[in-house]
């Protein structure tokens, strides 16, 4: 079971088999004119907040253009992770860089709550992702294309306050994807939504970073999620990462498969095992 | 009737005319019994005359001119006061909810202010002013300052955080932040503090002027309690009344002009 997972040690050299993999797809992308993402590498990444440190200690490196997604108990400092990379926070010590030095609309975060601005009309509100560039000629165009590529193309003129959860939430992803970012976090993005408005959230985030080639860095609690969308799967357990979990299975993924539930299992077993408090019950 | 019944049903049957008459059923009601009241002489008119008497008072003072002079000094009055006082509170408010500095400096100075009734300074403000104009403009606009400065103080501070991080990380200004976060998020709370200020407004404008005044509403009204014409006293307090809706009527339009994004306020 554990051979065909692939397991990896946790300070394995960054060139491994999934990194192949992805590269092979980065040069297909390369071929095409669309390469768009960045690559990261993390060096003893650690953050503490007074006393309680969150994260001991992260070395990982996650080449351009991959899909990777952490999963954790909560309070297992992934969310933490995602605000570092994202240059929410500072971290107490060690390094992030990119592959080349990202602008600022390179790196975009996707949060759990839509966090649109309720007295501002969906396109303006999309408007805002272009961040420096809001004001130039094209910025209503770049908006309105990015509001059609999540499928609101006629919520335009609405209000925030008159949408869905899942409607905001596309909203909040047009947003994110106006300024073609080349790294896109998201912090649990469809935590907060019924199960088949998710499952229809999760094929629109793979089509749309299947289109534009974004670093995609998405922490979840859902494992099956995790392994219906990434290439990689990162167990974060006491500040640490516990697992390296390679998911080399072909696209679009069918749900409910052998193979993906044979993951989420060995997966979620090991998230159970490796906590004491539970071992009891 | 619960509360629950008083809260607007999705689908309820719509009768806009009549809707826009429901308030004005109570108000009628009153007038009408009044005005039986006095007719029948159940309520000698001394201690208060029918509402035909009141108009026809209305009626001779608006031929007189001194109605239409009376209502423009107080207005005048107010609006100047108004502005003064809601400029100032506004301002505090604004740099107090954005600088902690400031709010260091000011804010205990203030609270502590505001916990002298301003009506309790008459008598400081007749010696500091004598009955001139600028007493009752001192007056309103302190009365003013308060509401509006406690409500875009706190409208500031309760913006939701999380959506001027969302404003930082895409990279707008300060300026922008608080033109296109700040701001339009601490408007609702500024509308409170606009309706409540609007009443202590002329709350204040009414005793002032009735203290010492050589014009206006309220020195109508004592001059007509001087020579027992109680029709022309009633009539001021009703025209009060009547000026207080006015100024309410007109900050809700601008409520709901501005606030149309809110859910409370979109046409159904």
């Amino acid at each position: 079971m554990q051979e065909a997972l692939r397991f990896q040690p946790v300070d394995a050299e960054p060139v491994d088999h999934a990194d192949i993999v992805v590269k092979a797809r980065h040069l297909r992308r390369v071929a095409e004119g669309a390469a768009r993402g960045l690559s990261l590498t993390i060096r003893g990444l650690r953050k503490a907040f007074g006393d309680n440190e969150v994260l001991r200690g992260i070395d990982l490196h996650i080449p351009a253009g991959q899909f990777v997604a952490i999963v954790g108990r909560s309070g297992c400092g992934k969310s933490t992770l995602l605000r570092l990379v994202a240059g929410l926070d500072a971290p107490t010590a060690g390094s992030i860089a990119f592959g080349e030095q990202p602008r600022a609309q390179d790196v975009r975060v996707m949060f759990q709550e839509p966090r649109l601005l309720p007295w501002a009309r969906v396109l303006s509100n999309v408007e805002v992702g272009l961040g420096r560039e809001r004001s130039s000629a094209d910025a209503q165009a770049r908006a309105e294309r990015a509001l059609v590529e999540v499928g609101l193309g006629d919520k335009r003129d609405q209000w925030p306050a008159v949408l869905s959860g899942g409607q905001k939430q596309r909203v909040a992803l047009a947003r994110a994807l106006v300024s073609q970012p080349r790294v896109l976090a998201f912090d649990e993005p469809l935590g907060a939504l019924d199960a088949l408005t998710r499952i229809s959230m999760q094929q629109l985030l793979e089509r749309v970073w299947r289109d534009q080639g974004f670093t995609a860095i998405l922490v979840t609690h859902d494992v099956a999620e995790a392994v219906a969308l990434a290439d990689r799967v990162l167990v974060i357990e006491d500040g640490r990462i516990a697992e390296d979990v390679t998911i080399d299975l072909p696209r679009p993924r069918r749900r409910g498969s052998a193979e993906l539930a044979a993951l989420e299992g060995a997966i979620l077993k090991h998230l159970l095992e490796g906590s004491e408090d539970t071992s009891g019950l | 009737m619960s509360l629950i019944d008083s809260l607007p049903r999705v689908g309820a049957p719509k009768l806009p005319k009549v809707d826009g008459l429901i308030p004005w059923i109570v108000p009628l009601a009153i007038v009408l019994v009044w005005q039986l009241a006095c007719v029948t002489g159940f309520v000698p008119s001394r201690v208060l005359p029918a509402p035909t008497d009141v108009a026809l008072a209305g009626w001779k003072l608006l031929l007189s001119g001194e109605l239409v002079r009376n209502i423009w000094v107080s207005f005048w009055r107010a609006s100047i006061g108004f502005v003064i006082g809601g400029g100032i509170g506004f301002a505090f408010g604004l740099a107090n909810g954005l600088s902690q500095l400031s709010a260091k400096l000011t804010d205990t100075t203030l609270q502590m202010v505001r916990n002298i009734p301003h009506l309790a300074l008459i008598p400081l403000v007749i010696l500091w002013f004598g009955i001139d104009e600028s007493a009752k403009l001192f007056l309103v606009a302190l009365g003013v300052f308060f509401p509006i400065y406690l409500n875009t103080l706190h409208g500031i501070r309760t913006v939701d955080p999380q959506l001027i991080e969302m404003g930082r990380i895409y990279g707008m200004t300060d300026g922008e932040l608080f033109r296109r976060v700040i701001f339009p998020g601490a408007l609702p709370s500024i509308f409170v503090g606009l309706r409540f200020a609007l009443g202590i407004m002329w709350l204040t404008l009414i005793v002032a002027e009735t203290i010492a005044a050589s014009s206006g509403l309220g020195y109508m009204a004592m001059q007509a309690r001087e020579f027992m014409l109680i029709d022309v006293v009633v009539l001021s307090i009703l025209i009060y009344a009547l000026l207080g809706k006015l100024a309410d009527s007109a900050s809700r339009a601008l409520e709901r002009l501005t606030l149309s994004w809110h859910p409370a306020f979109q046409k159904k």
